[in-house]
């Protein structure tokens, strides 16, 4: 076999790992934030923008939702240059996962959206609500509830997307692991704990989400199983 | 001989201490109710009886045969002498009334098949529903669902039937055509437990009526004693808020 | 703009078009033989995953791991461990069959989950009166639950497909010559990168966006059915 599994060299990269993957979080925080602001422009359209904004709000999301974020972030970075753009590897990736995000958080923010029924906003008129009132106390909360679980499932795919920034060169955890993968050829060491460094910041995630989820929102969301 | 005997069991789900010391005998061909607030403990002591409930400490003894329900040709024994019908649900959605009601004893209990259907078409011709043999659940009422459930519960030739709620879940017009049912299984002599709401049915067709609250046998008495003059406070309050409805 | 439409007979010569549809059906292979490995070995997660047994447990607990695993790592990191897994114990040189195998995995995991999801969307009245009739826990799944759960499955199934065609761009990381690597090739023989990666999401979309349509065809037919 001539290869022994030895993680001491690795290990003490830790922390440049970990560092890393703060950088992960960064790009899916913002991303995630940046799609949220134009996904909710754009679900707003689609639920009552006239014809032609609609159509047009339409053709964006198929064409984001059906072709690979990995292949429009390289169109982004290889093809723009050629009318006289250029993105650094960092806003390339960025500005990629933020058009993506968008496409999907405008779906699924739409579909909060036609989730309101009509006999809550019977209730609330029927109790003399103002419409800044029904927006307030009916729609919003009940918004947010449906909304939440779908939302942080995105996120946490968001944050295991942006692995692909390492293709780009960008220096979050995946970047990194490559980087100290042809310093030490220690592959599968360095593989496997950045796989483990993954699942971990997944895990609290989820549980942080859970939380949020539980007790602003009452959305409940299950951590495991 | 009790045909069911039960002593000092003790059952939990999860952490929660659904049954607590629970001492119960039911003669053969008694009819019995239980009656009791929401998490009383009646549901799951039907269940626990079929086995889906597995008791923690005490004892079960059926037809004078000490049961254990962690063994399971002693679950299968008893399951082929207990049947039991829930409050909504039962019947497999999948398949049609005829099918619902032979799936089993044919099947599982591997009886003959031209038998087992020509008990099943003079079940749900009993409870009614003979013109419905192909129909799917989905096309039928609450109440047309739970009747083919009851002929499907006898179509397993069980000596004794559960009856867990089973029309709590029905509209209100629906409810009396499955009581008709039970009623007149109750004249034929099957030992049955019943599990009701329903008071005034409960006081007419039981020999028998335990009070349950919050895991425990309160009190078992005659139905016109539980009603009219029960011996515990805690039944008296129960019954008298019922009653006022 | 003009240098582009000049390039374009030059970029859609016949050699190109074959290069391109044969990445075009490595990817399919990918998602096909993924997902329909993914479906079967999913389904028997979900399934040994209920199961009650005292003996079973060690097998419930590597399941749960498994699944956590492979749905908490990306998919380049996986492509990523494998390569090297299978490089370093010298398994098989053959990057298709990594990456194939990878794909596997990671389908498992995920499918694994839905249909683990479908089982438990049957209301649990159906297994307990079925249960107090003497069905064994896998008569339960055959007779009653399957037939029923099959309804819910489909849907999200179908939809993780389409999702899985664009998660296999990333095999082109480990040199698998699909349609991502396809388009990296022909962008380093100099043609116009927007010409070369333009073209790859054109394809990308002829592929997805027909599943998608008849994916949510189903899924109103599905529903119309129930109703």
């Amino acid at each position: 076999m001539g290869y022994t599994i030895v993680y001491t060299q690795v290990l003490e990269f830790f922390p440049y790992l970990v560092r890393g993957a703060l950088i992960s979080l960064q790009i899916a925080i913002l991303a995630f934030f940046g799609g949220m602001f134009f996904g909710l422009i754009f679900a707003t359209i689609r639920t009552f923008g006239n014809r032609l904004m609609n159509n047009l709000v339409i053709c964006y999301v198929t064409f984001f939702t059906n072709t690979p974020q990995l292949v429009q972030i390289y169109f982004l970075f290889f093809a723009l240059p050629e009318v006289g753009i250029l993105l650094s590897p960092f806003m390339a990736v960025l500005i990629g996962m933020t058009l993506n995000a968008a496409a999907y958080l405008c779906e699924i923010q739409r579909a909060g959206f036609l989730s309101i029924r009509q006999n809550e906003l019977d209730a609330a008129k029927t109790l003399n609500f103002t419409l800044i009132q029904q927006v307030k106390y009916v729609i919003l909360p009940h918004i947010m509830k449906v909304l939440f679980p779908p939302l942080s499932n995105h996120y946490i795919i968001m944050t295991l997307g942006t692995s692909m920034a390492a293709i780009f060169g960008v220096e979050e955890l995946t970047g990194r692991a490559l980087n100290i993968n042809s310093e030490t050829f220690r592959s599968i060491e360095v593989f496997s704990l950045t796989a483990l460094i993954y699942i971990v910041i997944t895990f609290i995630a989820t549980f942080l989400l859970a939380l949020i989820g539980r007790y602003f929102f009452k959305a409940k969301m299950r951590i495991i199983q | 001989m009790p045909q069911i005997e039960i002593k000092s069991l003790n059952a939990y789900y999860d952490k929660l201490h659904v049954l607590k010391d629970i001492n119960l005998n039911v003669e053969k061909g008694e009819i019995l109710s239980l009656i009791g607030p929401s998490g009383s403990g009646k549901s799951s002591l039907l269940k626990m009886l079929v086995g889906l409930l597995t008791p923690k400490s005490g004892e079960v003894h059926l037809n004078n045969k000490s049961i254990n329900y962690t063994n399971k040709s002693d679950l299968r024994s008893v399951r082929e002498q207990i049947a039991i019908v829930f409050q909504q649900y039962n019947l497999f959605q999948n398949m049609n009334v005829l099918k619902n009601v032979c799936i089993a004893p044919t099947k599982i209990q591997k009886r003959d098949q031209k038998q087992v259907e020509e008990q099943a078409i003079n079940l749900l011709e009993k409870v009614g529903l003979k013109d419905k043999l192909k129909s799917y659940p989905d096309e039928l009422s609450g109440g047309q669902q739970q009747r083919v459930a009851i002929a499907r519960a006898l179509c397993l030739n069980p000596e004794i039937l559960l009856l867990d709620e089973v029309t709590s879940a029905l509209d209100p017009e629906l409810v009396q055509e499955v009581l008709d049912t039970i009623r007149i299984l109750a004249s034929e002599g099957m030992t049955m437990l019943i599990v009701s709401h329903e008071m005034s049915f409960v006081k007419e067709v039981s020999n028998k009526v335990v009070f349950m609250d919050n895991g425990s046998v309160i009190e078992v008495n005659d139905p016109k004693v539980i009603f009219d003059k029960p011996k515990e406070k805690r039944t008296l309050d129960f019954v008298s808020k019922i009653l006022k409805d | 703009m003009e240098r582009l439409l000049e390039e374009i007979p030059n970029f859609f010569t016949i050699w190109n078009i074959i290069f391109l549809g044969k990445a075009m059906g490595v990817t399919l292979l990918l998602t096909v033989i993924g997902c329909f490995v993914g479906f079967s070995f999913g389904g028997l997660l979900a399934i040994f995953r209920k199961t009650k047994g005292i003996i079973l447990l060690p097998l419930r607990f590597f399941i749960i791991i498994y699944t956590e695993i492979f749905r908490r790592i990306p998919f380049l990191v996986s492509l990523l461990l494998m390569f090297y897994v299978f490089q370093i114990f010298k398994i098989t040189d053959n990057l298709f069959v990594i990456a194939t195998l990878t794909v596997c995995l990671i389908a498992t995991a995920y499918i694994g989950e839905i249909i683990r999801s479908g089982i438990e969307s049957i209301n649990q009245t159906q297994w307990d009166a079925a249960e107090a009739m003497n069905f064994s826990y896998y008569q339960v799944l055959r007779e009653v639950i399957f037939p029923q759960a099959w309804k819910v499955i489909l849907p999200p199934a179908f939809s993780f497909f389409i999702m899985f065609i664009k998660d296999t761009a990333l095999a082109s990381q480990i040199g698998v010559m699909e349609l991502t690597f396809a388009a990296k090739i022909l962008n380093n023989k100099g043609f116009s990168p927007m010409l070369s990666f333009g073209t790859i999401l054109v394809l990308y979309f002829i592929l997805s966006f027909p599943l998608d349509r008849f994916g949510k065809y189903m899924e109103k037919k599905l529903a119309s059915n129930r109703n």
